[in-house]
């Protein structure tokens, strides 16, 4: 291993990833990686094969070929490690919100394995982060849809992961919390040095990210820094070179 | 697995189906007034009916009522059984399912904590409604209900497990009701729970004797039905702990990333 990788080493290594659904290649050999510290957005049009990606990285799809390696475990051999080092936050919510906001997350502590006194510190310092502290015993159905998304994220950060990844998490969230949740997250990817990878399909999203990868009809089309996605094809603004890239080769 | 991890996981999965039950009372009063209401309407009036025959192992002359007990609790735990699996489907559709499935755990542990969760619910309904048989004092003793709970444990486990099959193959909770038709009915029906299957046979329904005699349910309620009388149904309880693995081991296949359930709750 070089200087310059175990510097920044490779949080997530993704080396020829494919996923068929019959005769659809949902994902078509996709190779890329987020080292330790490293906000990427992963931006593509929906059914790009983001999410088909996404379910791969996390253990609940299995991949026809091809390698995921988070944090140095691969998810289709050892998922189990893989698994302790990744936090998610799905598309589609995912708290019981018939619990309170801190019973869901003990739920998550527990599930991770995290003992109790060391899991009720963690809780406390994360709500208190996300300013969630007043709202700790109500019951997550009481809660908005920004705020259910902010204690998702709180959640998914008990477990210290090495790597985030966020699936087309501010569906559905107004513009202020949206902006607020992309901020935070990219302020804890620099302090943790976490990983993060950010399925979007909302070019302002990607605007701020270290590097963009754009995925299209199941293939990365691009990856690199958002000036260089820019300068690509001659542009001056992200959207344009965007959609000249996913139209030119994503579409017939 | 660490330990303490495999500890912390069982007390928050099981914990949680715990939790759940008992924010709704209305599920323990609706576990117990069905199977009373077979006891006290049904067996009302059919009491007088059916002939039990010699069926092993109490004598003929056997209150229709008591008959009754090991089929109805059970029933108890058939119910509950699906009533976790209902839970699971809609922990699927609120997407708490995907959380559980990519926890640090292995996917076969998780569905024992939710086979522990679900079995255990069962067992403290079967037993509620055993002890109000009890204080209605119509022959059936503490005693008796104490050395059948050791079989108890082993049906609700079998059931639970049966439930874990159902959430696997139940892909919305619509399809309830096409369930409770096709399955839980059936396996109610074609059992020793309401009369000896031996009554089928002598009244000509072989196929449905035949049946009934292959039902796990009939087992559970038969190795019940002797352990109340403090005797043991070997062949009965092998056929118990086998469908219980079997069952088991559908489930986790069922579970698994490669063709498991998920696959249909793609996004896009």
């Amino acid at each position: 291993m070089s200087t310059a990788a175990s510097l920044f080493p490779d949080t997530l290594a993704i080396t020829n990833l494919s996923k068929s659904f019959g005769a659809r290649r949902a994902v078509d050999d996709v190779s890329f990686s987020v080292r330790a510290g490293e906000f990427v957005a992963l931006l593509g049009p929906n059914g790009a094969g983001k999410s088909t990606l996404f379910q791969m990285l996390s253990g609940l799809f299995v991949a026809d070929s091809g390698h995921a390696m988070i944090a140095g475990a691969d998810i289709g051999q050892d998922p189990i490690a893989a698994l302790a080092k990744l936090a998610i936050v799905f598309q589609q919510p995912a708290l019981d919100l018939d619990l309170s906001v801190k019973a869901n997350m003990q739920f998550q502590s527990d599930l991770h394995g995290i003992a109790r006194d060391e899991a009720k510190q963690r809780i406390e310092h994360w709500l208190n982060r996300f300013e969630l502290t007043e709202r700790a015993s109500e019951l997550c159905r009481q809660l908005s849809g920004g705020m259910r998304r902010k204690v998702e994220l709180a959640r998914a950060l008990l477990s210290e992961p090495s790597l985030l990844l966020m699936d087309e998490a501010t569906v559905g969230i107004d513009p202020a919390s949206r902006a607020a949740i992309v901020g935070d997250v990219k302020a804890l990817c620099r302090e943790r040095g976490m990983g993060v990878l950010w399925a979007t399909h909302l070019v302002d999203e990607a605007e701020s990210a270290d590097r963009i990868i754009v995925m299209a009809g199941g293939k990365t089309r691009f990856d690199g820094t958002p000036k260089e996605l820019i300068k690509l094809n001659g542009h001056t603004q992200l959207t344009p070179a965007f959609l000249h890239l996913t139209r030119a080769e994503g579409k017939p | 697995m660490k330990l303490l991890h495999a500890r912390l996981a069982l007390a928050a999965i099981a914990g949680r189906e715990i939790h759940k039950f008992l924010r709704q009372p209305g599920r323990l009063a609706s576990s117990l007034v069905r199977p009373l209401l077979w006891m006290v309407v049904f067996a009302a009036g059919f009491r007088q009916m059916p002939d039990l025959g010699s069926v092993m192992p109490f004598d003929p002359q056997l209150d229709y009522r008591l008959y009754m007990v090991p089929g109805l609790a059970l029933m108890v735990c058939l119910f509950n059984g699906m009533q976790s699996s209902l839970a699971m489907v809609y922990d699927r559709e609120m997407g708490v399912m995907r959380l559980l499935l990519t926890a640090p755990l292995p996917r076969s542990y998780l569905l024992a904590c939710k086979l522990a969760g679900g079995a255990f619910l069962s067992v403290i309904q079967a037993l509620a409604f055993m002890i109000l048989v009890v204080i209605w004092s119509i022959g059936l003793s503490p005693w008796q209900v104490l050395t059948a709970l050791p079989v108890l444990i082993l049906g609700a486990l079998m059931l639970s497990a049966f439930g874990l099959v159902l959430s696997v193959y139940i892909k919305q909770l619509e399809n309830f009701a096409g369930t409770m038709n096709f399955v839980i009915f059936p396996m109610f029906f074609l059992s020793s729970a309401l009369y000896p299957i031996q009554r089928m046979h002598d009244a000509g329904a072989v196929w449905i004797y035949r049946l009934a005699s292959f039902n796990p349910f009939t087992h559970a309620v038969e190795a019940m039905r002797y352990a109340l009388y403090g005797q043991m149904a070997t062949l009965s309880i092998v056929v118990i702990i086998v469908s219980t693995i079997v069952f088991y081991m559908i489930a986790a296949a069922g579970y698994d990333p490669q063709r498991g359930l998920v696959r249909n709750t793609r996004g896009g």
